[in-house]
């Protein structure tokens, strides 16, 4: 972890933390929305659910008060070295976060139909993915604000759990459907609650790649650890 | 005893900042066209450029950047030996160029000017004719019959971008030109002479934005033709116009890379600092 001294013009060095604040805002917003989301669902809290989706019309906004603020930046600063990589990264970032709210929303309008449907199974496994996931978006907003490429490393390398939870989730749906075709209503929107999260979780690793660029200035290798076997999953009826 | 002789033989031979120096760009030497190797440079006692080693690539362009002061325009002093109208200023080392070491005691120092063009910080035309400007320097080398000349000075006014611009005026004064002008009658000046090298020295930093574009796009013509090293203090320019970037910092050569690295990710923290307006 370095902090670079100041820049000569002050008025910059302001500007550039502006801009780390306003990711780490909505990075704080997106957490929330994942945290909720899964709450909503595993408690059956449809007014919550509602309030996510309500929500995320924030964290659009938010999405377009920081590309312009970028696109400001690089009008008038003409921005290079670490100061460029960090603004690029926070346009890349402020995009995948806009993607995080989406699915957060998207679980949560799932929640509101799953809580008319009868419950069948557990919904730990969900809570544990949603978690995980928020736990490394949370690792990975850190990473960009102390220039943290070890923290951003950490996260990059820690999306196999996840993967692994969703493979079981995966698995356990195909088998509920199996034995009464009156699950598959829910358990297909539970995949796709379950899909949501994967997805949130694999945008949090991509943060995490960004920030490791915009420290280090290299980019990480193309092969991230995975685990998502559902691609070729295939579940049998028994006997 | 002698351990400690031979720990001491392999110390880097730099000073001031340990481990600062930039690796030697050995990369690069397979096409260098001037080739600096361990070049010292005291002005009197005062030690202004520290082991530099750097390569000028065959017609590529070497920006230099770093705060005053640093030696930039310093080395450019030392690649056409004008340091040596001066008593007192010396340079240890090499600078070769075709196998010839041209800071040594046996070069012809004209000779060299012709091979290495220069190029100031502010238009220097002579209190001539515009033609005279040209024909000036082409005669100091070569003798050239009346028809000879007239093409030789359209050539190089051409090449300089400014030939469709004084054509019809090429009998009246160079004083009357704009800045713009003036700088790119300079640059006509300094090829005229078939340089191998030419070397800009701040060559933009009077001129109005329409002006430095235009030598901006001169350098990018020039340079498939001539080995071109430019200093300057806007690093805008640098990115723009250089192949490959120098960073310098007290005399010293802190980092050499292409220009898309050394302006996104530069490997030294004194780089960063300086490019992206931290100090200096």
């Amino acid at each position: 972890m370095e902090q670079m001294q100041e820049h000569t013009v002050r008025s910059y060095s302001e500007e550039l933390r502006r801009l780390r604040e306003m990711i780490v805002r909505m990075g704080g917003l997106a957490e929330r929305q994942v945290a909720d989301a899964a709450l909503a669902l595993v408690r059956h809290d449809t007014d919550l659910a509602a309030e996510v989706v309500q929500r995320d019309a924030a964290i659009d906004a938010l999405e377009r008060e920081v590309e312009a603020f970028c696109i400001r930046i690089l009008a008038l600063r003409q921005p290079v070295g670490a100061d460029l990589r960090l603004i690029v990264a926070c346009l890349k970032i402020c995009h995948g976060l806009e993607r995080i709210g989406d699915y957060a929303r998207n679980a949560a309008k799932r929640s509101i139909v799953l809580a008319e449907l009868p419950a069948f199974g557990s919904l730990n496994g969900f809570q544990r993915m949603a978690r995980m996931v928020q736990a490394n978006l949370k690792d990975a907003i850190d990473a960009l604000v102390n220039d943290d490429a070890a923290k951003a490393d950490e996260v990059w390398a820690n999306d196999e759990p996840v993967d692994e939870i969703y493979n079981g989730i995966f698995r356990e749906m195909l088998t509920f459907m199996m034995e009464d075709p009156r699950n598959i209503t829910a358990a297909t929107h539970l995949l796709f609650v379950a899909k949501n999260l994967e997805r949130i979780g694999d945008h949090a690793t991509n943060i995490a790649e960004t920030v490791h660029y915009a420290v280090r200035g290299e980019s990480l290798p193309d092969d991230r650890p995975k685990a998502d076997m559902s691609a070729s999953a295939v579940v049998r009826p028994l006997g | 005893m002698s351990a400690t002789a031979a720990t001491k033989e392999i110390q880097p031979a730099t000073s001031g900042f340990g481990g600062l120096q930039a690796k030697s760009s050995a990369a690069l030497s397979a096409n260098a066209r001037v080739a600096i190797r361990n070049l010292d440079f005291f002005y009197g006692d005062n030690r202004a450029l520290k082991a530099i080693n750097l390569d000028l690539p065959d017609r590529q362009v070497t920006g230099m950047i770093g705060p005053s002061g640093c030696g930039k325009s310093t080395l450019l002093r030392v690649l056409n030996r004008m340091y040596s109208l001066y008593p007192g200023q010396r340079a240890t080392g090499e600078v070769l160029m075709d196998g010839q070491n041209i800071i040594g005691p046996d070069v012809e120092t004209n000779e060299l000017r012709s091979k290495i063009g220069m190029v100031f910080q502010k238009p220097t035309p002579f209190p001539m004719t515009i033609y005279e400007n040209i024909a000036f320097g082409v005669r100091l080398h070569e003798k050239l019959p009346k028809a000879k000349m007239d093409e030789r000075v359209e050539w190089a006014l051409s090449r300089a971008a400014i030939w469709g611009e004084v054509k019809d005026r090429l009998h009246t004064s160079a004083l009357g030109l704009s800045g713009g002008q003036q700088q790119r009658l300079c640059i006509a000046r300094s090829i005229a002479v078939r340089p191998e090298v030419i070397l800009l020295d701040e060559p933009t930093s009077a001129l109005d934005p329409i002006s430095t574009s235009k030598i901006e796009e001169l350098i990018d013509e020039l340079k498939r033709d001539f080995t071109i090293a430019i200093v300057t203090h806007n690093m805008q320019q640098a990115a723009r116009c250089a192949d490959q970037v120098a960073f310098f910092y007290l005399g010293e050569l802190v980092e050499v890379a292409p220009a898309a690295q050394l302006f996104t990710a530069p490997r030294h923290p004194k780089t960063q600092e300086y490019i992206t307006g931290r100090f200096g």
